[in-house]
């Protein structure tokens, strides 16, 4: 199993990670040595099975659509990082001119 | 107990915020005042209890171990904690952790690392580390942690303590910072296993604002607790006494088989034949989901957010590569992987299949045994940094934990006789789902017939 420095860079932006190049060059390493030991799934014969996903079949649990207890807007606001009245603000989303 | 934080915290680390003295003493007050004027007082009243850092504590900062959530302090209650404020519990601190209860040794937190109250130069197990080192050295009387892959019982394990995972939607994770959403389960820690099974009443039950929780009642735990394990047959899996478990483990376990059998349990070999795949199933299942439960962590509504980004992409980016440390952000890389396209069916779905293959072993199992028994670990506590840099190693501490998440059944980890004195050894009884009360049963009457719990560490 190798992964390579280009499939760690591809992996980093779907997953919104920013790496160094000495992160990138240490995660291929070791995400092809711990996907390797996975590698043994491959080897299982799991014809006809279905997956698990769940613990416990449960399925479709609804409740009455009632309004309930919420959180006032400042205690919503309260955690953010920047906020602005009752809004959070955020680094603008269209890049710059 | 606030002194004997004082005395001790220095030296085990094991929590990451203690409340403020006066405002505990005048709960404790308030309780004192309401119980000798005959008012009735709930079944944990006035009992000191410390929160796993990952659990949502109204008012009380709420990290997860993780610089991302250094300081986010929680509008809410989760369930259990509500519920435990109801059966009167003294909510003292939080507890130590591995950042998002991502490790087994609790060295990935991101502010200090716990150490084994019994040996110092030792981890005390992760993720719930300071949950176990806080109950065995005397700093709380009961604990809450949450346990994904064996974050409870394997802390309890190396710290001599009893650690509880219920079965899966047996308590609400609402409130719970979510790491694998079908594996994660909040559970107890206890010196004893009576302790276990009074807080385990008190926090279980279907919760609404928990769509997985259970239905099922909850039976009272307590009154069946001293039923004795006469008449149960408890099953020996080979699969859990091969390669790769210590000696001394195995000779400990295997004593604890015998004090069952001496108070009257059958025993049986039994076999679990997929056993072998159960940590790269749980690991590849865990990591997928909780690269995806940890996309929220972006910056924008709470926790940490770097600044000084141009946009909002590179918000994104910075802010969740210097608010993860390194092991999170290994899994969320192995997760994501194993999501991508093209990858998908090969990883995430073999591994789903892989895991119902286990959940039927084990199903198997039950139709012919009451309970499972196993080592908690391959081997006692390990030194400080010993793994540290191994993070497959690191995986393979949780050998025989996973099983239980995986299937969602529940198990308990008690100390069993280490033999030689030293430090201690983690016995496991698995059982099928909704048994808690045979569980307790037979952790009962090898409690008793062992003679635990045994003393408290000099600190």
């Amino acid at each position: 199993m190798a992964v390579t420095k280009d499939d760690v860079r591809h992996v980093a932006a779907l997953a919104r990670l920013a790496l160094s190049e000495e992160e990138v060059e240490e995660l291929a390493g070791e995400m092809s040595r711990i996907l390797g030991f996975f590698e043994s799934l491959a080897g299982v014969d799991t014809t006809g099975v279905e997956p698990a996903f769940r613990a416990l079949r449960r399925e479709n649990v609804a409740r009455d659509d009632a309004v309930g207890e919420m959180l006032t807007p400042d205690d919503a606001l309260a955690n953010a990082p920047d906020r602005e009245g009752n809004y959070f603000r955020v680094p603008g989303i269209l890049p710059r001119e | 107990m606030l002194d004997r934080i004082e005395t001790v915290e220095p030296k085990t680390r094991s929590l990451l915020y203690v409340r403020d003295r006066s405002e505990l003493l005048d709960e404790a007050s308030a309780i004192d005042a309401a119980r000798s004027s005959g008012d009735r007082v709930g079944l944990l009243a006035g009992v000191p209890v410390v929160i796993k850092d990952n659990i949502a504590t109204k008012g009380i900062p709420t990290t997860a171990g993780s610089r991302m959530l250094a300081r986010f302090v929680p509008p809410y209650d989760a369930t259990a904690v509500e519920r435990l404020k109801t059966a009167g519990a003294l909510i003292v601190g939080k507890a130590n952790m591995d950042e998002f209860a991502m490790g087994s040794s609790n060295e990935n937190s991101a502010f200090v690392a716990a150490r084994n109250p019994w040996d110092l130069t030792r981890v005390p197990g992760g993720s719930s580390g300071g949950s176990a080192a806080a109950v065995a050295a005397g700093e709380a009387v009961l604990s809450l942690g949450s346990d994904t892959g064996g974050s409870v019982r394997q802390p309890a394990g190396f710290c001599g303590v009893v650690g509880v995972k219920p079965t899966y939607g047996r308590v609400s994770r609402y409130g719970l910072i979510a790491f694998a959403s079908s594996l994660d389960q909040i559970g107890t820690v206890s010196r004893d296993v009576e302790g276990a099974a009074v807080l385990l009443g008190a926090v279980a039950g279907e919760d609404p604002r928990d769509s997985t929780t259970a239905a099922e009642p909850v039976p009272d735990y307590v009154s069946e607790l001293d039923h004795g394990c006469s008449g149960l047959t408890v099953g020996v899996p080979d699969e859990y006494f091969s390669e790769g478990l210590s000696p001394d483990v195995e000779s400990a376990v295997r004593r604890a088989i015998d004090v069952l059998a001496e108070a009257g349990a059958r025993v049986k070999a039994i076999s679990i034949p997929n056993a072998a795949h159960g940590i790269a199933a749980y690991y590849v299942v865990a990591n997928a989901e909780a690269s995806s439960n940890l996309a929220r962590y972006d910056g924008i509504e709470y926790g940490h957010r770097a600044c000084g980004s141009r946009d909002l992409f590179d918000t994104y980016c910075a802010t969740r590569s210097n608010g993860f440390g390194r092991e999170v952000k290994r899994r969320i890389m192995l997760g994501t992987y194993a999501l991508s396209a093209g990858y998908r069916d090969e990883w995430y779905l073999k591994a789903q299949k892989v895991r119902s293959l286990i959940a039927d072993d084990l199903s198997r199992a039950f139709e012919e045994v009451d309970a499972i028994v196993a080592p908690t670990s391959p081997t006692r506590a390990f030194g400080v940094g010993e793994l540290a840099d191994d993070p497959l190693e690191m995986y393979l501490a949780d050998v025989y934990t996973t099983h239980a998440n995986l299937a969602g059944i529940a198990a308990i980890s008690v100390p069993c006789d280490p033999g030689d004195g030293g430090l201690p050894v983690g016995f496991q009884i698995m059982v099928d789902k909704f048994q808690e009360v045979t569980m307790f049963r037979i952790a009962r009457a090898h409690e008793r017939a062992a003679g635990f719990p045994r003393g408290v560490p000099d600190l």
